[in-house]
C-alpha cells in the first residue's frame, strides 16, 4: 500500500509556551512494498514522524494518506499498522505465544486460524521453538523477532520500526538487519524503518529520507544520496570516515587550493564550501601535490592527513601507492566527486 | 539604586561563597583527621574494622533497631507463649494456681462471645471480624484499583483529585469515626435526611444508635472501614500504575485492544505484585480492626438496647487487659495466638494462590 505524507507538521509546546518544530512540512510518498529508512541525528523528528503515521501522536498540521484514504484523524487501532518499538514493549507477564496472539484476540479471527497464523509468523521470524518462554528468558535478538512477529501477525498494511536494532550488539545488529530485509521481502509489506545509524539505513533501505530539525533534506535511493548529496548536511551525515569539508575560492573558473590551481570548474567565481570524500582521492604522480602531515597504514588502505586551505583533510588511498615515511604525494579526484555547496544555503551547486 | 542592588547581590554572593568555602574546608579537615586516625590505627594494628568479620559489623549496625524490636516485639511474643500455659494468672499480684496446656484456649473457644454466639447475643467476635474482612477487603481493593485507574487517566485537576482521595489517610481515625457516627444519626443525620428525599420513611431508622439492626450497624462499619482504608491503597496502586512503561499502552492501542482488556490483561498483571502486597496487608489489617469500631460504637462495641455486640477479635482480647475482664492475661494471650494462627493460615493460602497470578 502506498503511503503519502502531505505537509506533515508537528509543533510541541512546552509549559513556558516555547514552541519546537519537531516535524516541519514533511511531504513524501512511500511506494507500495518498499522499505524506507527514516534517517537523521537524534532529535530530528524521525520518531515523531513514525508515531504520527502510527496515530500515537497527533499532527499539528498536514495529512497522512494510506493509499487513497485520509487517515490523519483515524485512531491508531483503525489504521491497520504494525509497530515495533525501540525496546520492543513485549508484555513481560505473557509468554511469547500469548504476546504474538494478543493482537489477534481483538480482531475477528477464528481461533484455529489465529493459532495457525501465530505459528506461521513464529516460523517466519525463526522463533518457532520459543513460544512457551517469557520475554525475560529471551536474548535481545529473540525479543526483537517476537516484537516483529507480533507486529506482523495481524497482517498490517504498513509495518513501522522504531530504531529496532539500537538495543542489540554489533554482530547481532548486522544479522537482524539482513533478517528484517528478508522478512520484508517475503511479506512484501510497506515498511518504514527509523534509525540514526547511516550505515544501517543505507544497507537496509530501498529508499531513504534524511531529516534534520524536522525538515526533509533528501529522499532518494541510498547510493544515489551518497554519490550526489543534495546539501551540505546530507553530505556530512553520510559516509564513514566523514566527508572533508573546507572553504575555497573559485577564481577565473579555477578551484584554488593552497593558493594553487586545483581543477577547472564550470561555476561562477566566489567562495564556496567544498566537499571531497576521503575514499574518492586517487594517488597519481601527476596529481595535485600535498605535504603529508600524518600517515596511517590500515591494511588494504592508507589514511593520509594533509591540509587544504588550513583545514585538515583525510584521504583514503591504496596502500600500494604510498611508502612509509613518504613526505609528499600527488592526488587526483574525479570532477563529479567534488561537491560544491553554497555558503549561505548549503545547497549543492551542480557543475560541469 | 540599581548600583545599590547590584552591590547587595555581589555581597550576598560573597557571603554564599564564603559559607560554601567554609564547609568545604571543614570537610577537608575532617577527612584529613580521619585519614590520620586510620593511618595511626593501621600502624599499631588497632584497626578493628578490618579485624571484625562481616556479620559482626552488620550486627553492630543492626543493634539499635534490634534492641527496640527485642523489647517491644520479640519479648511480648515470647511472653504471650509463656502466658498461655498459666492457669488463673492474676496480674495484680502476679500469681498462678498452676499450669495448663490447652486450658486457656478452651476458655477462649468456649466463651459465649468469641466464636459461637450464645443465646442472649446475636453475634461473636470471630463472626464480626470475618464479616468485616471478607466483605470490606475485596470491595476496598477493587474500588481502590478502579479509582487509581480512573485517577491515572484523567488529565485536568489530577493533583486536586489525588489530594482529595488521599485526605482520609492523614485524618485521625477517631475523628472520622465520629463524623460517620453523626452522619448516620437517627434524628437529623445526613444519611437519613438523604434517604427521606427518596420517600424512605426514616422515622426511627437507626444505624448506629439504640435499636439499630445488626446488619445496619455492620453496614456502617464496613462502609467506614472501606472508606478509611481506601486512601493508602489508591496511592500505592496509582504510583505503581504510573510506573508502567507507556509503550505497553501504545502497543495495546495499535493492536486495537478494548479498554477493559487493557485493564485486565496489561495493567492488573503488571501491578500484580503490588495488588498482592495490598491484599495481604489489608487482610491482616482488617483482622486487627479495633479503633474503627471504638470510634463508631464506643469501647463496648455495642449500640444501646441491642442484643448483639460488634466486638472484633482484638477488642475481645483487649477486654482482658483493660476492660470488663481486666487481669486475665492468659486468656488474652490464648486469643491472640488464635488470631495469629488465623492470619498465618490465611496469608499462606494467599501466597499459595497468588503463585500463578502474580508476575514479578
Amino acid at each position: 500500500m502506498e503511503l503519502r505524507l502531505e505537509n506533515l507538521t508537528k509543533i510541541f509546546t512546552n509549559r513556558t509556551g516555547e514552541e519546537t518544530k519537531a516535524v516541519d512540512n514533511l511531504s513524501i510518498t512511500i511506494e507500495s512494498g518498499t522499505l524506507v529508512g527514516l534517517l537523521g541525528p537524534s532529535g530530528c523528528g524521525k520518531s515523531t514522524t513514525l508515531f504520527m503515521i502510527a496515530g500515537l501522536v497527533k499532527p499539528t498540521d498536514g495529512k497522512i494518506f494510506f493509499g487513497e484514504d485520509d487517515v490523519t484523524k483515524l485512531a491508531p487501532e483503525k489504521r491497520g499498522i504494525g509497530l515495533v518499538f525501540q525496546n520492543y514493549a513485549l508484555y513481560p507477564h505473557m509468554t511469547v505465544y500469548k504476546n504474538i496472539i494478543f493482537p489477534l484476540e481483538n480482531l475477528d479471527v477464528p481461533r484455529e486460524e489465529a493459532i495457525q497464523r501465530v505459528k506461521e509468523m513464529a516460523d517466519l521470524v525463526g522463533i518457532g521453538d520459543l513460544l512457551d518462554r517469557k520475554p525475560s528468558q529471551l536474548s535481545g535478538g529473540q525479543q526483537q523477532r517476537v516484537a516483529i512477529a507480533r507486529a506482523l501477525v495481524k497482517k498490517p498494511k504498513v509495518l513501522l520500526l522504531d530504531e529496532p536494532l539500537s538495543n542489540l550488539d554489533a554482530r547481532l545488529r548486522l544479522q537482524m538487519r539482513e533478517e528484517i530485509k528478508r522478512i520484508q521481502r517475503e511479506t512484501g509489506i510497506t515498511t518504514i524503518f527509523v534509525t540514526h545509524d547511516q550505515e544501517e539505513a543505507m544497507s537496509i533501505s530501498d529508499k531513504m529520507v534524511v531529516l534534520d530539525f524536522g525538515k526533509e533534506q533528501q529522499y532518494t535511493h541510498p547510493q544515489k544520496m551518497y554519490n550526489s548529496p543534495a546539501n551540505l548536511f546530507v553530505a556530512k551525515f553520510l559516509g564513514n570516515p566523514p566527508i572533508n569539508i573546507f572553504e575555497a575560492e573559485i577564481k577565473k573558473g579555477y578551484l584554488m587550493i593552497n593558493d594553487k590551481k586545483f581543477v577547472k570548474l564550470n561555476i561562477p567565481d566566489g567562495v564556496y564550501d567544498i566537499g571531497m570524500r576521503p575514499e574518492n582521492f586517487r594517488a597519481h604522480d601527476e596529481g595535485f601535490e600535498v605535504d603529508i602531515k600524518d600517515i596511517f597504514h590500515i591494511g588494504r588502505d592508507t589514511m593520509i592527513y594533509f591540509q587544504f586551505n588550513g583545514i585538515n583533510v583525510r584521504a583514503l588511498v591504496d596502500s600500494d601507492n604510498v611508502t612509509i615515511g613518504q613526505k609528499k604525494i600527488g592526488l587526483t579526484i574525479k570532477n563529479e566527486r567534488i561537491y560544491i555547496f553554497d555558503k549561505k544555503t548549503g545547497k549543492v551547486i551542480n557543475h560541469d | 539604586m540599581i548600583k545599590f542592588i547590584e552591590n547587595v547581590k555581589k555581597f550576598l554572593m560573597k557571603v554564599k561563597n564564603s559559607i560554601k568555602n567554609f564547609f568545604w574546608d571543614i570537610r577537608r579537615i575532617l577527612n584529613n583527621i580521619k585519614r590520620r586516625i586510620g593511618k595511626f590505627l593501621d600502624k599499631h594494628h588497632l584497626n578493628f574494622a578490618s579485624k571484625f568479620p562481616g556479620w559482626a559489623k552488620a550486627l553492630i549496625y543492626l543493634s539499635p533497631a534490634l534492641a527496640v524490636l527485642a523489647i517491644f516485639t520479640f519479648w511480648p511474643i515470647i511472653n504471650s507463649f509463656a502466658l498461655v500455659v498459666y492457669e488463673n494468672y492474676n496480674m495484680s499480684n502476679d500469681t498462678i494456681t498452676g499450669y495448663t496446656l490447652f486450658g486457656n484456649f478452651i476458655t477462649v473457644l468456649t466463651d459465649e462471645s468469641f466464636i459461637v454466639p450464645a443465646s442472649h447475643t446475636a453475634s461473636s467476635a470471630v463472626i464480626n471480624t470475618l464479616i468485616i474482612v471478607f466483605i470490606s477487603v475485596p470491595i476496598s481493593v477493587l474500588l481502590a484499583l478502579f479509582i487509581a485507574v480512573a485517577l491515572n487517566s484523567i488529565k485536568v485537576l489530577k493533583g486536586f483529585f489525588q489530594t482529595i482521595y488521599f485526605l482520609p489517610y492523614v485524618t485521625n481515625t477517631i475523628a472520622i469515626g465520629l463524623v460517620f457516627a453523626y452522619m448516620f444519626k437517627t434524628d437529623g443525620g445526613l444519611v437519613n435526611h438523604f434517604l427521606s428525599f427518596f420517600g424512605v420513611n426514616t422515622e426511627g431508622l437507626s444505624w448506629v444508635e439504640s435499636g439499630a439492626v445488626y446488619w445496619r450497624s455492620m453496614f456502617v462499619l464496613i462502609f467506614y472501614s472501606i472508606w478509611a482504608s481506601l486512601a493508602f491503597k489508591i496511592m500505592v496502586f496509582l504510583t505503581s500504575i504510573q510506573g508502567i512503561d507507556k509503550q505497553y499502552y501504545q502497543a495495546a492501542a495499535i493492536d486495537s485492544t478494548p479498554k477493559g482488556r487493557i485493564l485486565t490483561k496489561i495493567t492488573v498483571p503488571l501491578i500484580s505484585p503490588m495488588i498482592f502486597y495490598i491484599l495481604v496487608t489489608s487482610v491482616i489489617g482488617a483482622f486487627k480492626i479495633y479503633n474503627a469500631i471504638v470510634a463508631l460504637f464506643g469501647v463496648t462495641g455495642q449500640p444501646s438496647g441491642v442484643d448483639y455486640s460488634l466486638q472484633s477479635i482484638v477488642m475481645y482480647i483487649y477486654q482482658f487487659i483493660d476492660g470488663s475482664n481486666a487481669g486475665n492475661l492468659s486468656v488474652a494471650a490464648a486469643a491472640s495466638l488464635i488470631l495469629f494462627a488465623i492470619i498465618l493460615v490465611l496469608t499462606l493460602v494467599q501466597m499459595q494462590a497468588s503463585k500463578k497470578r502474580v508476575h514479578y
